[in-house]
């Protein structure tokens, strides 16, 4: 989304913000060091699942605010997705006013409390902050950003965006991950009747049954729900568009626009033989099992999880690391990261490859798994695997990794994750044979627009992109809204 | 939450209810089954549509007491609710008129046959069904299939009731004296591993309907992976049905037993709690 920077400098042309800034010399602020978020200490947390990061306390958020040095032209937004006007809200962190902060960051941002969490931002805007080009860390814009969210939500007073008068058109939006949410709220406010529709038994999609409560806590999502049906917004769940009911149903029902965000919810093996032995799991069965049904709490809650000793976990992502760390928390003595490639290429947030490797995971690179062995029961008790090396580079850029030769060995093993990836969720497409899709699976949309082959029906989030951030699915809902407004206002 | 308008208890160990469930009993056909999670704290496990009526939007569940949910549904009152129901999931039955049908359920697997045995009547098969259990008590629609059936045969492990054996040798007994082209065998992977075995040696074509364990349901864990021709399927979304004689049963049964301990544990609890 281009960044409106006229606007941004009539809000950073008001009186206080001039102040503010002449309070305090560039110098005097570039001087200050990037404020350290405390953290729960790796050796205890390993243990329990209570949040890792523990917040900016009031001080800490406003001496880092007061770092940012108020740029005319602030780079960082333009890393952001959702554009959010970023030394907009940390100067009102730094004025001591959060409540105003987090009605800045709601302007763009529906989640500012989950991206503030979860945004690899050391890669999107924090990269781009002036601070880097003076050789300086950068300012520490996620954490801020979760400081004025979450004090908003303490205080008790959190606001509910505006919505216009009702039009009476009726929107659904198939799942609810931070996508679907996203375009719901956006749609809501344009007075639209927007009803979420969601398979499992809870809202948020990978936020509620992917990441895990350490890192980001549910009571946070919950919250951000209420809002949304605050402001009017339907939510039904334990229905699957596509089998409970069809979008032709739907139709009939009288809704006039559809948006597909049904994600990428589908694991991906690696077929290599002994893979069904019992204690083998998916990511997404071992994190849904743990986050969504609980299971770290058997036998209060039902739903049970095989707690191994030695634990390997496949794959580089966030999803290898939040299943790790999972293993640990489950009393795993040995949870092991095992990664193709090397350390360099790993995918997941720097951060919490850091976590990780505080809490005790060993990581094992360039090491590839091609067997598993199980004993008389059918459980796996150890894994072969092989060496690698990085060879030319591959369609993604990155180095391919190559098998070396006569380099095999052997790990015990009594639980084995596959952390590989996900393949985008085929129950839509397949129940809509009319609807565009690539070979890889995901829907095809214009990419200016978010509408797909059909005209009434919009995607985003990872079933387009097949796998991607939290807040690039969210900048789609925004995208589709505004476009399925103009489709539908138009008409 | 979805409301129990009518409980029926079928021998000791199995129950019937009627649940609202007005879009899935409009969607769903014979084979499929919903996933249901009673309460907050619950396991989602599932299980088999039984019936539906479409007029008052209800569903007919046919639950047998094995572990902790099934046993919590058991004692279930109408009245009560079920905090959350979802489907119709997996695949409808592949329903055709063949010539003459078998239609073999074992203890728990009856249920899951009901409906299938009545579509394979009303597209124009004949009909033969056998319900086996190890005992009496765990007989449950005889009455229910009898009224479409055109022959009707019960075997008992203990001889306790209708004929006494396996139903493997009901099986054999009819292959041996007239032609069948199918066979539809519902029930635990054991029954259902031999029965493939034995219509194997007789070359006539053979589904059974697994029940491996499963967490959401539609395609999206892996719990209910199984080999199939040497492939990987998941039950919930590629079946639940299968060619019998593809199966890898040895490896299902084994992966039946994954949470054994888990289970043993959460029964015991159980049962304390309710005294
Ligand atoms: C373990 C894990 C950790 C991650 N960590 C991070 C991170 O730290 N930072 C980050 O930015 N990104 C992270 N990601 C990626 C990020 O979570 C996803 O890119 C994002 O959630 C995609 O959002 P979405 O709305 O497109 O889909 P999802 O969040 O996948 O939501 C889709 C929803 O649609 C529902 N659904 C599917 N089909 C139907 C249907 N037919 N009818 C009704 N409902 C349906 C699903 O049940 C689900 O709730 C992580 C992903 C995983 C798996
Ligand atoms: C497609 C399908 C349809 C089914 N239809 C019926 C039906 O109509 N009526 C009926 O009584 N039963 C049916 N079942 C079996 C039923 O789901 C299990 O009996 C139930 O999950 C056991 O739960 P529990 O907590 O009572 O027992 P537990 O103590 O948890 O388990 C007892 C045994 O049931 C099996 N089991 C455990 N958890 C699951 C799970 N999540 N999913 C499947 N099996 C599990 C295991 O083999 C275990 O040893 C069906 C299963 C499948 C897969
Ligand atoms: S939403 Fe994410 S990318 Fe945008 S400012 Fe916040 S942390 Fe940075
Ligand atoms: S680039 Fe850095 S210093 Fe400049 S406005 Fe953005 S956050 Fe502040
Ligand atoms: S139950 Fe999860 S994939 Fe089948």
């Amino acid at each position: 989304m281009p960044v409106n920077y006229e606007e941004l400098k009539k809000d950073r042309a008001q009186e206080w913000r001039d102040q503010l800034r002449k309070s305090k010399g560039a110098k005097e602020r570039s001087n200050i060091d990037r404020v350290k978020m405390p953290e729960n200490p790796p050796l205890k947390r390993n243990r329990n699942f209570f949040e890792v990061n523990k917040g900016l306390s009031e001080k800490q958020a406003i001496l880092e605010a007061s770092r940012c040095i108020d740029c005319p032209t602030p780079t960082c937004i333009s890393g952001c997705p959702v554009n959010i006007n970023i030394p907009g809200f940390i100067k009102y962190i730094e004025k001591g006013d959060f409540l105003k902060s987090a009605e800045v960051l709601k302007q763009t941002n529906a989640l500012p409390a989950i991206c503030g969490r979860v945004c690899p931002q050391e890669t999107q805007c924090e990269i781009k902050c002036i601070y880097n080009k003076m050789k300086k860390p950068p300012v520490a814009i996620g954490h801020l950003e979760r400081f004025a969210s979450d004090s908003e939500r303490n205080s008790g007073n959190i606001s509910i965006p505006k919505t216009a008068k009702k039009n009476n058109i009726k929107v659904a939006v198939i799942g609810s991950g931070p996508s679907g949410l996203t375009m719901a709220g956006e749609m809501v406010k344009l007075g639209y009747d927007v009803t979420v529709f969601e398979a499992l038994h809870e809202y948020g999609g990978v936020l509620v049954y992917g990441i895990p409560e350490f890192r980001l806590p549910k009571e946070i999502v919950r919250t951000e729900i209420g809002v949304l049906e605050k402001m009017g917004v339907d939510f039904r769940k334990n229905i699957i568009v596509g089998k409970t009911i069809t979008i032709e149903e739907l139709k009939v029902e009288g809704y006039k626009g559809f948006y597909v965000s049904s994600g990428a919810g589908l694991p991906k093996f690696m077929n290599i033989p002994g893979e069904n032995l019992i204690g083998i799991y998916s990511s997404n069965e071992y994190l849904t099992r743990v986050n969504l049904m609980k299971a770290f709490k058997f036998p209060e809650y039902d739903t049970p999880i095989v707690r191994g000793k030695h634990v390997a976990v496949l794959g580089g992502g966030n999803t290898a690391m939040d299943s790790v760390r999972t293993a640990k928390r489950l009393g795993a003595e040995r949870a092991m990261i095992i990664y193709r490639r090397s350390e360099k290429e790993m995918p997941a947030r720097i951060e919490e490859a850091h976590h990780a490797k505080e809490e005790g995971i060993e990581f094992m690179t360039l090491t590839n798994p091609i067997e598993y062995f199980g004993d008389s029961e059918g459980w796996v008790k150890s894994m072969r695997v092989q060496k690698m090396k990085l060879g030319e580079l591959d369609d993604s850029g990155r180095r391919r990794p190559v098998p070396i030769a006569g380099s095999e060995y052997d790990i015990d093993v009594d639980i084995v994750v596959v952390g590989i990836g996900t393949a985008p969720n085929p129950i839509i497409p397949q129940s809509i044979p009319e609807l565009e899709v690539t070979r890889w699976g995901t829907v095809v949309v214009d990419e200016n627009t978010m509408q797909s082959s059909i005209p009434e029906i919009f995607a985003g989030g990872d079933i387009v992109r097949g796998g991607a951030t939290v807040i690039l699915a969210m900048g789609d809902g925004k995208i589709a809204a505004e476009h399925m407004h103009e489709y539908l206002s138009g008409k | 939450m979805y409301k129990i308008i009518e409980k029926e208890i079928l021998s000791e160990h199995v129950v019937k209810l009627v649940i609202e469930g007005q879009a899935i009993a409009k969607s769903r056909k014979a084979g499929q089954f919903v996933i249901v999670k009673i309460s907050e704290k619950g396991e989602r496990i599932p299980l088999t549509i039984a019936d539906a009526d479409t007029q008052s939007g209800t569903i007919t569940l046919i639950i047998q007491k094995v572990g902790t949910t099934t046993h919590k549904m058991f004692n279930l009152k109408k009245g009560d609710s079920i905090m959350d129901l979802v489907g119709p999931l997996g695949k409808a039955t592949k329903i055709e008129k063949v010539g003459t049908v078998i239609a073999a359920g074992g203890g728990v697997g009856i249920a899951p046959l009901y409906p299938i045995a009545k579509a394979l009547k009303e597209a124009g098969n004949k009909l033969i069904v056998i319900l086996a259990a190890r005992s009496k008590d765990l007989i449950i629609l005889e009455k229910e299939m009898s009224a479409f059936a055109d022959e009707i045969m019960i075997m008992t492990d203990d001889g306790s009731y209708g004929q006494k054996g396996l139903i493997t040798t009901g099986i054999e007994n009819i292959i041996k004296r007239e032609k069948v082209n199918e066979v539809v065998a519902i029930g635990p992977a054991i029954m259902m591993k031999f029965v493939a075995l034995l219509t194997q040696k007789y070359k006539i074509p053979t589904i059974v309907s697994l029940n491996t364990i499963m967490v959401d349901g539609t395609g999206m864990c892996g719990a209910c992976r199984i080999s199939v021709g040497g492939k990987t399927k998941f039950v919930c979304v590629d079946g639940p049905e299968f060619d019998a004689h593809q199966v890898d049963f040895d490896e299902m049964l084994k992966r039946l037993n994954a949470y054994k301990k888990e289970e043993e544990i959460s029964y015991s609890n159980y049962q304390k709690e309710i005294g």
